[in-house]
């Protein structure tokens, strides 16, 4: 608990007052749609009409998640997106550090100067839509899972902030490790990565979220539904409000409503990033700031 | 260290440089059965096209307006949060809000829609609240209307905590003693706002806007495909979602790739050149 400086005067009634029903209405509207969504999801649909503010299930039942994951469509979208972002994640990382790493050491690498301008200039111009596309179809990569994740393996900016933070690292500790015979591989992963756990951590998680919630490359390149990850089954279901692939099974379950199965769906879609986030959160600020701040 | 460098160089040279030359395709009447080496060339036929079609010029009105009520609006919603949080006494009230306040920043749009459409929508919970206190109901998801301030207000409310990051911390980076000696010449809370906090800042702010700047032509292409549908193309087509439908949907490639070009184009302009302005002004710019 901080205490006010001296010099600051205790502010007026009436400041406060606002300043509490300021900071109060935006944590409600910011958390109040899910806990209604979560809310909904667990609720049975004969207790409850759509559109009641719920803070608590009415009528509690799981019934909703036990058709989903008893069923195909959902479960399946879970694993493609599992997956996707796992392996995303990986190869994101892996070819973010290595790069990071070599083009931080400018004075033993000739040409990381320009490679470094390289990568600069794609953060000010970038190639549209449909050039992006023709050169993923070009590729060969239509109806792939690795066109979910390739095309988008390094983002210039992180990749930068990692650099940036490379960079920061004392040279008398490379200088150290080389004495004691470590080539730079093994520099990199010994002294390295463990001094850069917090910004490493930050960065996969901006990758892994990227991953988890991207709808539109699986929408550009995967024709076959049955491929699809979950973003793209929700939108599909919730936004489109088009049946799931299971939809004999939701007929003879006819007291959940659509709606508490859209809502089921969402939250088996949000879930995930509520279990890493409190996590990761205390490194938010240094992971932004890192990169952020400096040009 | 060359190996080290090589995956993430290929990823750029292919994915990064090689679309560049895609573009030719602005050039074409680009056929993707054809290719770039037989299809026909049409010189600037689709450039002098962009400026004649109604569809696009409506696009581009759109893509404006939008663009110009987040920075009117969203631009400044985290700098409003962040010094409204800074005076926040307690650390553990204000982390706890930064906690939940950050937390939208992560749900991916599709999932921001869907839970909008749950708060707003016809059958959602704000026309049943309406609905006891006896008023009438309000279509708000699906008003053509009122489509750009929805657009705004999602933006807000997804991105308004995680923007205070980084003026959060320049706050911090503020010496105190330069509030102690405001205070003591009898400057007020808001003076000392007006002529310590935000001057101290003022370097953060003008670096944002410089690059906010560069994508004035490219608002939210995920969130307006998403509800696209719900309001109609007249109120929600912008340059992204035109470049999408005519091009890939549309099989109309040169065209959009013009359209994308030109917008890639003018973006980086106005970026080099805020930036220039910037620093003429005896601020520091971005590059």
């Amino acid at each position: 608990m901080a205490t006010r400086p001296i010099w600051q005067e205790k502010p007026s009634t009436f400041v406060s007052v606002l300043k509490v029903l300021v900071l109060a209405f935006t944590v409600v509207v910011t958390l109040y749609p899910f806990i209604y969504v979560i809310a909904v999801s667990l609720s049975n649909p004969k207790v409850y009409t759509p559109g009641d503010l719920l803070l608590w299930p009415k009528g509690f039942t799981t019934a909703a998640y036990q058709l989903i994951m008893a069923g195909q469509t959902v479960p399946r979208a879970l694993v493609v997106s599992v997956c996707v972002t796992t392996v995303g994640t990986l190869v994101s990382m892996f070819c973010t550090v290595t790069m990071a790493y070599g083009l931080s050491r400018t004075s033993r690498v000739p040409g990381a100067r320009p490679i470094l301008l390289l990568v600069l200039f794609t953060m000010l111009f970038s190639a549209g839509i449909i050039p992006s596309y023709l050169v993923v179809r070009g590729v060969g990569l239509l109806d792939n899972y690795l066109a979910l994740i390739v095309p988008g393996a390094i983002s210039a900016f992180n990749l930068v902030v990692i650099r940036n933070f490379f960079m920061n690292i004392p040279e008398e500790l490379y200088d150290a490790a080389r004495i004691d015979g470590a080539g730079e591989l093994q520099i990199l992963w010994r002294v390295v990565l463990p001094l850069s756990k917090a910004v490493l951590a930050v960065i996969a998680l901006f990758y892994g979220v990227g991953y988890w919630n991207s709808f539109f490359e699986a929408m550009l390149y995967l024709n076959e539904p049955r491929m699809w990850p979950i973003q793209l089954i929700l939108r599909q279901y919730v936004l489109q409000a088009e049946p799931l692939g299971d939809a004999a099974r939701e007929q003879t379950q006819v007291h959940l409503t659509p709606e508490t199965i859209q809502m089921t769906v969402l939250v088996l879609a949000t879930v995930p990033i509520l279990l890493v986030y409190p996590f990761l959160q205390r490194f938010f600020t240094k992971g932004v700031l890192t990169g952020a701040i400096k040009g | 260290m060359y190996v080290l460098i090589a995956p993430g160089l290929l990823f750029f040279v292919v994915f990064r440089y090689l679309p560049l030359l895609g573009n030719i395709a602005a050039w074409q009447d680009y056929s993707p059965f054809l290719g770039f080496r037989r299809s026909p060339w049409v010189g600037w036929a689709n450039f002098a096209q962009i400026f004649s079609d109604p569809e696009l010029l409506n696009a581009l009105r759109n893509t404006l307006l939008l663009s110009g009520l987040q920075i009117v609006f969203a631009f400044p919603a985290p700098l409003a949060l962040a010094l409204l949080l800074n005076s926040v006494i307690s650390v553990r009230v204000r982390r706890w809000i930064q906690t939940v306040v950050y937390l939208p920043h992560f749900i991916g749009w599709v999932i921001v829609v869907s839970i909008w459409n749950q708060m707003l929508g016809p059958t959602g919970v704000l026309n049943h609240v309406l609905k006891l206190f006896g008023l009438k109901a309000a279509d708000i998801i699906g008003n053509p209307d009122s489509f750009a301030v929805l657009v705004t207000a999602q933006v807000i409310w997804k991105e308004v905590g995680w923007g205070t990051i980084i003026f959060l911390a320049a706050m911090l980076a503020i010496p105190q003693e330069l509030y102690e000696s405001a205070a003591l010449d009898r400057a007020g809370p808001w003076r000392r706002i007006w002529h310590v906090t935000l001057p101290g800042i003022a370097s953060v702010i003008i670096l944002l806007l410089i690059l906010r700047l560069g994508s004035v032509l490219s608002v939210g292409f995920e969130q307006i495909l998403l509800q696209q549908p719900a309001v109609g193309a007249d109120a929600a087509q912008t340059l992204d979602t035109f470049v999408y439908f005519r091009g890939i949907n549309g099989g109309d490639w040169g065209l959009a790739t013009a359209a994308g070009l030109v917008k890639g184009l003018v973006g980086t302009v106005l970026v080099l050149g805020a930036n220039r302005a910037a620093k003429k002004l005896g601020g520091e710019g971005v590059f």
